[in-house]
C-alpha cells in the first residue's frame, strides 16, 4: 500500500469560490467556519450568509467535489447558523476583489441592540459612505434596497451615471 | 423544500445571470446542464442537513411535544407568509419590488426550513421539513391568520395591502425574534440571531413604502389607509398567548407574545405618524371558541395557499430530476 500525502484540506477549501459571486472564495466571504481533518476524512463547517441563501447546496457540492478530487475519501460539510454571519467577516482580500469586480464592498455592519427596540431607519442613510466602484465618486444613490442576490442592493453613481451593486451591511 | 423554485430561478438565474453573464463569460444555462450524477427529489432540497444545530439536544425540563409545536408556529408563520409574498413576483408595480418581495420571501423561507427541520427532529416521528411543508392539512398548520391573507392575485390585487401586511408582520416578528435570541433552545436562539438582521431590512422596506404611499398623493394615501383598515382586525391574534407558549415561556424557551404589544404600538405609531396615516379603530377578528391559528383554526385563505404550495408535490410524490 502506498501512502500518498494529501494536499492540506485548508488549501483545497481555499480554492472553492462562491457560486453567486465567483470573484470571491468561500473563505474570502467568511462563510467557512472550520476545517477538521482526520486521515483521509475531512469535516468542513460553513454558515449561510442569509437564512434562505439558495447557493448553500451548491457550496456544499463544490466543497465535496474539490476535497474528493484532492483524494479525501470521506467528506462531510456541516451547516451552522450561530453565530450569525456578518459582512464584517469578509476578508480584506475579499473586499478588494469585490471592488475590482464592480461591486462596492460593505461598510461596517450595524450592531444589533442588546436591549430595547431596534430603531427604524425611515430615511435612506447618507450616501457618502458608498463610493462608486468604477470611478470612485462619492454621493452614490440607492436605486433598490434589494438587488439580484439577497446580499446586494442596487445603486447608481451621480458622476459616471453607471448603476452598480453594493453588498449590504449585515 | 423549495416552494419558490421559480423565484430562485428568476432572481439568481436570469437576473443575476444576465448581469454577470457577460462579465464572467458564463452561460446562464450552463448550470442546468451540469451533470452531478445524482438525482434530487423534485420539490425538496435534496439534502437533509438543513443545519447541524437542528439535532441539538432538547433543553432539560422542556416538553418535546410543546417545543415541536412552538417551532411549527414560528416556522409556519414564515412559510405561509413567504408563499404569499412570492405571489407578488411579476405582479408588483416595478421589477425592483418584485425582487424586494421575493428576497424577503426567501429570507422567511430560510427561517421556516430550519424551524420545520427542528420541529421534525424534536417530534421524532420520522418526518422531515418537506413532509411537514407538503403533507400537512390546513388544520395541522399553526400560523397566525395575518400570514395567510392574500392580496396579490385577482381582483383584490393591491400593493398597499402587501405593504401593510408586511409592515405589521415584520414589526411583530422582529420584536419576537429580538427577544428569542436568549431562548434556552439553541435552534430557536440561532434562527432568532440571524433572523433579526433580516427582519430589520424587511421592516425598513415596508415602513419606507408606507411613508411613500401615505404621504404621497391623495390616491396613494387613500389606498394605504384602506390597506391598514384591511389588516388591522388581524393584529389582536398576534398578542394572544396559547397554552403551549405559556408553558414554554416558563421554561425559558418561548417569548410571551403579549409582551410585544407595547413595542409594536411604538413602531406603528412612529411610522403611521410620519406617513400622515390614522391608526385604525377596528374590532379584532374573533377567535372561534377561543381557538385561532395557533390551534389550527384558519380562515379559508390558508386553503388557497396550501393548494398552490402543495398540489404539485402531492401529484408527483416520488418525482426526481
Amino acid at each position: 500500500m502506498v501512502n500518498t500525502v494529501l494536499t492540506d484540506p485548508n488549501a483545497v477549501v481555499a480554492t472553492v469560490v462562491d457560486p453567486e459571486m465567483p470573484m470571491l472564495t468561500l473563505a474570502d466571504l467568511g462563510v467557512v467556519r472550520g476545517v477538521e481533518v482526520d486521515g483521509d476524512a475531512v469535516t468542513v463547517t460553513i454558515t449561510p450568509t442569509y437564512s434562505g441563501c439558495p447557493a448553500l447546496e451548491e457550496m456544499r457540492a463544490d466543497l465535496r467535489a474539490a476535497l474528493a478530487g484532492a483524494g479525501y475519501r470521506r467528506v462531510e460539510v456541516r451547516t451552522v447558523f450561530a453565530p450569525a454571519w456578518s459582512t464584517d467577516w469578509i476578508t480584506e482580500d475579499g473586499r478588494r476583489k469585490l471592488a475590482e469586480a464592480g461591486v462596492a464592498p460593505p461598510g461596517r455592519a450595524p450592531r444589533t441592540a442588546a436591549t430595547g427596540p431596534i430603531p427604524l431607519t425611515l430615511d435612506a442613510p447618507p450616501a457618502v459612505g458608498v463610493r462608486c466602484p468604477r470611478c470612485g465618486a462619492p454621493g452614490t444613490e440607492e436605486l433598490s434596497r434589494f438587488g439580484p442576490t439577497a446580499c446586494t442592493e442596487l445603486r447608481r453613481c451621480p458622476a459616471c451615471r453607471e448603476p452598480f451593486e453594493h453588498m449590504k451591511e449585515l | 423544500m423549495s416552494t419558490h423554485g421559480d423565484i430562485h430561478g428568476d432572481i439568481h438565474g436570469n437576473i443575476h445571470g444576465n448581469i454577470h453573464g457577460d462579465i464572467h463569460g458564463d452561460n446562464v444555462y450552463d448550470g442546468l446542464a451540469d451533470d452531478h450524477g445524482d438525482t434530487h427529489w423534485a420539490f425538496g432540497t435534496g439534502f437533509s442537513d438543513g443545519g447541524t444545530e437542528i439535532t441539538a439536544p432538547v433543553p432539560g425540563g422542556v416538553d418535546r411535544a410543546d417545543l415541536a409545536e412552538y417551532c411549527l408556529m414560528l416556522g409556519d408563520d414564515a412559510l405561509v407568509f413567504s408563499q404569499r409574498l412570492a405571489e407578488w413576483v411579476s405582479n408588483a408595480p416595478e421589477l425592483e419590488e418584485d425582487v424586494a418581495l421575493a428576497n424577503t420571501a426567501l429570507d422567511l423561507l430560510g427561517q421556516a426550513r430550519v424551524l420545520l427541520g427542528r420541529a421534525a427532529h424534536v417530534e421524532g416521528a420520522g418526518r422531515d421539513e418537506d413532509q411537514l411543508a407538503y403533507w400537512r392539512t390546513d388544520a395541522e398548520f399553526r400560523n397566525v391568520a395575518l400570514a395567510e391573507l392574500g392580496c396579490a392575485i385577482g381582483e383584490h390585487g393591491d400593493f398597499a395591502r402587501a405593504i401593510a401586511q408586511l409592515l405589521v408582520f415584520s414589526s411583530w416578528r422582529l420584536a419576537l425574534l429580538h427577544r428569542l435570541r436568549d431562548s434556552a433552545d439553541p435552534v430557536l436562539a440561532a434562527v432568532a440571531g440571524k433572523g433579526v438582521k433580516e427582519l430589520t431590512y424587511h421592516r425598513d422596506y415596508a415602513a419606507r413604502w408606507t411613508l411613500r404611499l401615505g404621504d404621497g398623493t391623495e390616491e396613494s394615501h387613500r389606498h394605504m389607509q384602506a390597506a391598514l383598515e384591511w389588516v388591522w382586525p388581524r393584529l389582536a391574534e398576534l398578542f394572544r398567548v396559547s397554552d403551549v407558549e405559556r408553558r414554554l415561556v416558563a421554561a425559558g424557551v418561548a417569548v410571551d407574545p403579549a409582551e410585544l404589544r407595547e413595542e409594536m404600538d411604538g413602531v406603528l405609531d412612529e411610522v403611521l405618524g410620519r406617513a400622515t396615516l390614522t391608526r385604525p379603530e377596528r374590532a379584532a377578528a374573533g377567535a372561534i371558541g377561543g381557538r385561532s391559528g395557533r390551534q389550527g383554526v384558519h380562515t379559508e385563505a390558508l386553503g388557497h395557499v396550501l393548494a398552490e404550495m402543495q398540489s404539485l408535490a402531492r401529484q408527483h410524490p416520488e418525482a426526481t430530476w
